[in-house]
């Protein structure tokens, strides 16, 4: 049961590197298959059973999928030694700022959006 | 002496064959998860993290090449092309939240993705830095599997950009919450959207802690921020940079 729906994930991802390489978009084809899986189950209606699990399976262990690209570090670390003022000053700042910008635009927002369908009724 | 010889044919056999670091990589993050659920959960425990530095001490120590580990790692490598179609499934389970706050998101995502480019490359650039390392640095809060694809999309180095997205990942989730305490942002959807747009899964973990609202935001945010820098920033990038991929 389980294995029609991790067929379901490659043909997505197929097709979604298919349409990238015949398009000549510049996104990653699996985007472009999670876009395809999207439309599907929208229209749709609903998300299959089996699918569910499949995903939910796949996703609860995302992080572990980082980790043998994130060990390539080692293949940088000369370069990091030299770079790593920029690199450390250019995340934590940056970070921060995202948060801050992020977070009060969308409580502004929210805000707004809230008191407008307030006074519509 | 022949034990000594056995036991070094074994290492001959094993160090050349995916199963030694196929295996590794299994068991280092294991330990990670371990050492991470030890510590009560806290985000400087990230169990990516603790397992990425154990299996460069090993390697390193070993004299072992990262060609020689990916050989085996790959197979773990090769899952994140479906993880990333699968993402499908948890945004489209937060489609009415969508629906109701349609605005306000896509104006604070925009805005958000847009600050944390400029503001990363800007910075670096300023301190110094080389534009592979710029390429590689400005896809940071976006989940790793698409900013990798990012990445060597327009010739960066997703290696190091899957590093420095675990980085900022965990970065974003240990400090996140006292930063939008200090700017008073109190609303769970904002610190939940603000979280998974700077710090995706691993913001996103964070922000389910907060709660369940602040939680489906997150994944809501890092996903939208996925799919727009997917689209946009590959153009953006090869539009500052050029093409030298």
């Amino acid at each position: 049961m389980a294995l029609r729906f991790i067929a379901l994930l490659l043909v997505c991802q197929l097709l979604g590197e298919m349409l990238v390489v015949w398009t000549e978009l510049p996104v990653p084809g699996p985007v472009v298959g999670m876009a395809l899986l999207f439309v599907g189950v929208a229209l749709r209606g609903s998300v299959p059973e089996g699918l569910d699990r499949v995903v939910d399976g796949l996703l609860a262990n995302l992080s572990l999928l980082f980790v043998p690209a994130g060990v390539g570090v080692m293949l940088h670390i000369a370069m990091l030694r030299e770079e790593w003022i920029a690199v450390t000053a250019a995340i934590v700042l940056s970070t921060i700022l995202t948060i801050v910008v992020t977070g009060l635009v969308m409580a502004g927002l929210i805000r707004w959006v809230e008191r407008r369908r307030q006074t519509e009724g | 002496m022949e034990f000594d010889l056995a036991l070094g044919d074994i290492w001959v056999y094993l160090s050349t064959s995916p199963l030694l670091h196929l295996t590794l990589t299994l068991l280092a993050y294991l330990a990670g998860d371990w050492l991470f659920r030890r510590s009560g959960r806290k985000a400087l425990f990230n169990p990516v993290l603790l397992s990425i530095l154990m299996l460069v001490t090993v390697l390193t120590a070993t004299g072992t090449r990262y060609e020689t580990y990916f050989e085996g790692a790959q197979f773990v490598h090769f899952m994140l092309g479906p993880a990333t179609v699968a993402l499908a499934i948890p945004l489209y389970r937060h489609l009415d939240l969508v629906r109701r706050l349609w605005l306000p998101i896509l104006v604070s995502i925009v805005t958000g993705a847009v600050v944390s480019v400029t503001s990363t490359i800007l910075i670096a650039d300023w301190l110094g830095a080389s534009r592979q390392t710029l390429i590689s640095l400005a896809p940071k809060s976006v989940t790793a599997p698409v900013a990798m694809g990012i990445t060597e999309k327009v010739g960066g180095l997703p290696s190091l950009t899957a590093a420095l997205v675990v980085l900022t990942g965990v970065l974003g989730a240990v400090i996140g919450p006292a930063v939008l305490a200090a700017v008073r942002v109190r609303d769970d959807r904002a610190r939940g959207l603000a979280l998974g747009l700077s710090a995706h899964g691993i913001g996103t973990a964070r922000a389910f802690q907060i709660g369940s609202l602040a939680g489906a935001f997150s994944a809501l945010a890092m996903g939208l921020t996925a799919m727009a820098s997917a689209f946009v920033l590959p153009a953006l990038l090869r539009w500052v940079f050029g093409d030298f991929g």
